[in-house]
């Protein structure tokens, strides 16, 4: 092992989609960086911005729809019918919200305050918020900036640093 | 199986540091412990230690989350009480075993 020799500095983390797989990936990666006292920044593009938008960051949803790991409680097979029908996306997700509740898995906007209480940064990306017509006011408070890509690369700098795009 | 001259007695410890025995633990091994890590052990330092000693007595998952909840300090005042990874020195400083949760 060369994590003696070379151990992480810091991560910075991209989250460019709006499932609650995808966001809940990169909070608990960013969150155990902090927790390791690793230098940690997180930001969000794409998709990935509901995860951080005030509107948005309470009901994000996982796809029963085109995705082959979903299964019904028990085991059996999830038919992507079924996930078509009207409501059960978001019974799925409220399933999988409960569940994450009883592992003490802290909702998105704690997820978020915990992560900038321990010194890590958040960032939203410049384009896609153009894009989706959305301004600084529409996210969390805990949202540090609104940066171009190129301010991302500043910020990602260093020696013991790494890139993680989930 | 290392051990270590901690509050006066020798005390086993794992290759990380942790206790063995976490009935081996007091508070002048606290205070040793803490000292490894660069801290000075205050009254709320305690009350954080005893928290998650009650918690791992009772078999319970240590989370970060459950410290900001527990009524003493919130999470921001526990990364400034234990710098630098406060859960695992927390843990560490409180004589129990290494925190087994990704949150």
């Amino acid at each position: 092992m060369s994590t003696k020799d070379a151990p992480l500095k810091k991560v910075c983390i991209i989250c460019a989609k709006g499932s609650i797989e995808d966001v809940y990936a990169s909070l608990v990666m960013c969150n155990g960086a902090v927790m390791e006292g690793i230098e940690a920044k997180l930001f969000f593009t794409f998709f990935g911005l509901d995860a951080i938008t005030k509107k948005q960051m309470k009901k994000l949803h996982t796809a029963t729809v085109g995705n082959p790991a979903m299964r019904m409680p028990g085991g059996l097979p999830f038919p992507s019918l079924l996930g078509m029908l009207p409501g059960v996306e978001a019974g799925v997700s409220a399933m999988m919200r409960s569940q994450m509740e009883k592992l003490d898995i802290p909702t998105v906007d704690e997820f978020l305050e915990m992560i900038t209480a321990g010194g890590g940064e958040i960032y939203a990306c410049k384009l896609a918020m153009d894009m989706f017509k959305l301004t600084k006011e529409d996210l969390h408070e805990e949202v540090s900036a609104v940066l171009t890509i190129g301010e991302f690369y500043e910020k990602s700098g260093g020696e013991g640093t790494q890139i993680i795009f989930t | 199986m290392a051990t270590k001259t901690l509050g006066g007695k020798t005390i086993e410890v794992n290759e990380e540091g942790y206790l063995i025995a976490s009935t081996d633990w007091d508070r002048d091994v606290a205070s040793d412990l803490a000292k490894e890590e660069d801290i000075e052990l205050s009254d709320t330092h305690y009350a954080v230690l005893d928290f998650l000693r009650n918690k791992a007595t009772a078999g319970d998952t240590i989370t970060i989350r459950s410290v900001g909840k527990s009524g003493i300090i919130d999470i921001k005042q526990f990364y400034q009480l234990f710098p630098g990874g406060p859960l695992k020195k927390a843990s560490k400083i409180a004589g129990i075993s290494k925190p087994s949760s990704c949150v």
